[in-house]
């Protein structure tokens, strides 16, 4: 599904250049579950924004999916993202003035699917995660771990073929963050590939590998 | 296309903060409605003015004799001239390019014990002699009947046309002055005609005291011989009145033995000319209130698009979400263009409904007795005015969320996604 080679990244902040990502190899078959850890500035959150087609690299080789990334225009990375992937934050990324309904259709709304239908399929999703009764609530009325829910609703309903999730688990208590990774492997499951940044052991013990990254190279790859 | 979230969208973000939104929107507002009051203003101005024309022939001319200033063939300088029936018949025939020719003699009236009587009532009245012509190139309001007509000319005929005024001091209310008679310093004349006035404020004050005689009868009754006090001149419609005013000046120096370079000998007013002043200076005025006008507007909507700079800025990370969830930059760049042309469009047109408002009220003031309205007439402007600047308005909302839009989309998602 996802194949990188020798992804070189740098930051570049006046005439201080900071070479983030060192040559990265990676494979990623469909349907695998990885989680990648790493101390706080190895490159982790980079190597998952540069699979997000969120940031760009300077050298190497993107496949996602068999399709090469390089230099899209901002428009056709738009599509991609809206199609090939979705998204779990952190810290939610909820659209504050949308209720729970409106802000898990919103990639439909963006794939021009009707209201009233889309509405109708991210009903299903919300029934899915256990809140239908919440659906019609605004992001600041529910609890963080609702929000997470409401968000993977939002990153699974344009039929991902990639869920990405940097630290999803960062910001929920820990009863909280075992429902998150139970509901992340249901979606596992079903055949969607599943990739998570975190710093947290318990949490990347319940995917199927974990790759760990030291200083922007990948320093080891374990299977749990 | 009524897209429900967009509008979802463009309400959270001109609510978010109401004070912001509200003086942004004034300023807006002002520009477009100081644009309206000044546009209409002028045009009030404009059409007081011109009103004052009356109906006018624009492309006509007054010519009248004055003292010769240059000695010529033995008549020395400072002779006095009068103009004569000869002359009319001379005009007429070598010069070709006059459409209305109408000699006229004034018979006193002016600053003198009264002139015109009817029974036990008396007056002080302008007392004309013209020719038919005259009401085409000056023409005159009827109330009833007729103006002066050939047959008077030729006939003689003791007939008389007269203002409003001179029928409100010498009939009662009631009476029908047509076919009275009326005594005009001795002799009995005929009403025929009652007129009103064309022009407003004094200027029609004055000329509805005016009685018009056949040009015919008043030399012959008051002993003018053949004398002509002045000519009233209007061109052809494809020739300009300076080319008749030159040829008739020089053909009555010819015939009346004025030096040809005697300026001062013939006096001369061309209405075109002053016509072309005035409209060159409200042409000058109208300039003025655009460029001002739209100045201001431009204020305005340069205070859009920063406010949605600001705005554009604060939603980084909501917009960088909506990147990572798919929004194409179209998708983006026209929200935020829309939000912009909404908050103009809307103060924009709220500002031309209460600058036509203003308008109004000042006509409705202006119309209700005892205004005094010589220099001001019905102010307002036009509906195609009005669409023009709207759809102005419309343009710079775009323009003004242009760039911030751009803003908007010209960072990275990922860094969207990090602002805090």
């Amino acid at each position: 599904m996802i194949k990188i080679n020798q992804i070189h990244k740098s930051y570049v902040t006046g005439k201080n250049s900071l070479h983030v990502l060192k040559g990265i190899d990676l494979e990623i078959a469909a349907g695998d579950m990885i989680s990648i850890m790493g101390a706080s500035g190895s490159g982790k959150s980079t190597l998952l924004n540069i699979l997000g087609i969120l940031d760009s690299y300077d050298s190497g080789e993107y496949l996602l999916n068999g399709l090469r990334i390089n230099r899209l225009s901002e428009r056709k990375a738009a599509q991609l993202r809206n199609r090939m992937l979705g998204f779990v934050f952190q810290s939610f990324n909820l659209v504050s003035f949308k209720n729970a309904m409106e802000n898990v259709a919103l990639p439909l709304y963006y794939q021009d699917v009707p209201r009233k239908k889309r509405n109708l399929i991210a009903m299903e999703y919300l029934d899915r995660m256990g809140l239908k009764e919440w659906a019609l609530h605004l992001p600041n009325e529910l609890s963080g771990g609702q929000k997470q829910r409401v968000a993977i609703a939002r990153a699974l309903i344009g039929k991902p073929k990639v869920i990405l999730a940097d630290e999803p688990t960062g910001a929920l208590d820990s009863a909280t963050s075992l429902e998150v990774m139970d509901i992340l492997q249901e979606i596992n499951a079903t055949g969607i590939t599943v990739i998570i940044v975190t710093h947290e052991h318990d949490i990347a013990l319940r995917t199927r590998k974990t790759i760990r990254i030291t200083d922007g190279n990948i320093t080891e790859i374990v299977v749990n | 296309m009524f897209d429900l979230d967009r509008w979802q969208e463009i309400y959270h973000v001109l609510s978010k903060n109401k004070l912001r939104t509200f003086l942004t929107a004034f300023g807006v507002f002002w520009g477009i409605f100081m644009l309206v009051i000044m546009l209409g203003s002028g045009n009030g101005l404009q059409r007081g003015v011109t009103q004052n024309f009356g109906d006018m022939a624009t492309n006509s001319v007054f010519i009248w004799t004055q003292q010769t200033s240059i000695p010529y063939r033995g008549f020395p300088r400072g002779r006095g001239y009068n103009f004569d029936n000869e002359d009319v018949v001379a005009i007429r025939h070598s010069i070709p390019e006059i459409k209305y020719l109408a000699p006229r003699l004034q018979a006193g009236g002016y600053q003198q014990s009264n002139n015109v009587i009817r029974g036990l009532k008396s007056g002080v009245f302008n007392i004309m002699g013209d020719y038919p012509a005259f009401n085409k190139i000056d023409p005159l309001n009827f109330i009833k009947g007729r103006f002066i007509n050939e047959l008077d000319i030729k006939d003689k005929r003791k007939i008389a046309v007269i203002g409003s005024r001179v029928v409100e001091i010498l009939f009662t209310k009631n009476e029908n002055p047509i076919s009275q008679y009326i005594q005009i310093q001795g002799v009995y004349f005929q009403v025929v005609g009652i007129f009103k006035s064309k022009r407003n404020g004094e200027q029609a004050d004055q000329e509805n005291q005016n009685i018009y005689l056949p040009f015919t009868t008043l030399q012959q009754t008051y002993n003018y011989g053949n004398a002509v006090g002045f000519f009233s001149i209007t061109a052809q419609d494809d020739i300009p009145v300076s080319v008749v005013e030159e040829k008739t000046i020089r053909l009555l120096k010819k015939r009346h033995s004025v030096a040809p370079a005697d300026d001062a000998a013939v006096g001369h007013f061309n209405l075109k000319k002053e016509f072309d002043k005035m409209q060159g200076l409200f042409f000058g005025i109208r300039l003025l209130v655009w460029i001002v006008g739209t100045g201001t507007l431009l204020a305005g909507v340069i205070g859009v698009s920063n406010i949605m700079l600001v705005v554009v800025r604060e939603r980084t990370k909501e917009i960088g979400i909506q990147r990572a969830l798919g929004a194409t930059p179209w998708k983006v760049i026209s929200q935020i263009i829309m939000e912009s042309v909404v908050l103009t469009t809307f103060a924009g047109y709220f500002g031309l409904v209460v600058g036509v408002g203003l308008l109004e009220l000042i006509n409705f003031l202006l119309g209700s007795p005892g205004a005094n309205t010589e220099m001001f007439v019905h102010p307002g402007i036009d509906f195609s005015v009005a669409v023009t600047a709207l759809s102005i308005l419309v343009f710079c909302g775009a323009l003004a969320g242009l760039i911030p839009a751009r803003r908007a989309v010209s960072v990275k998602p990922i860094d969207a996604l990090r602002y805090e």
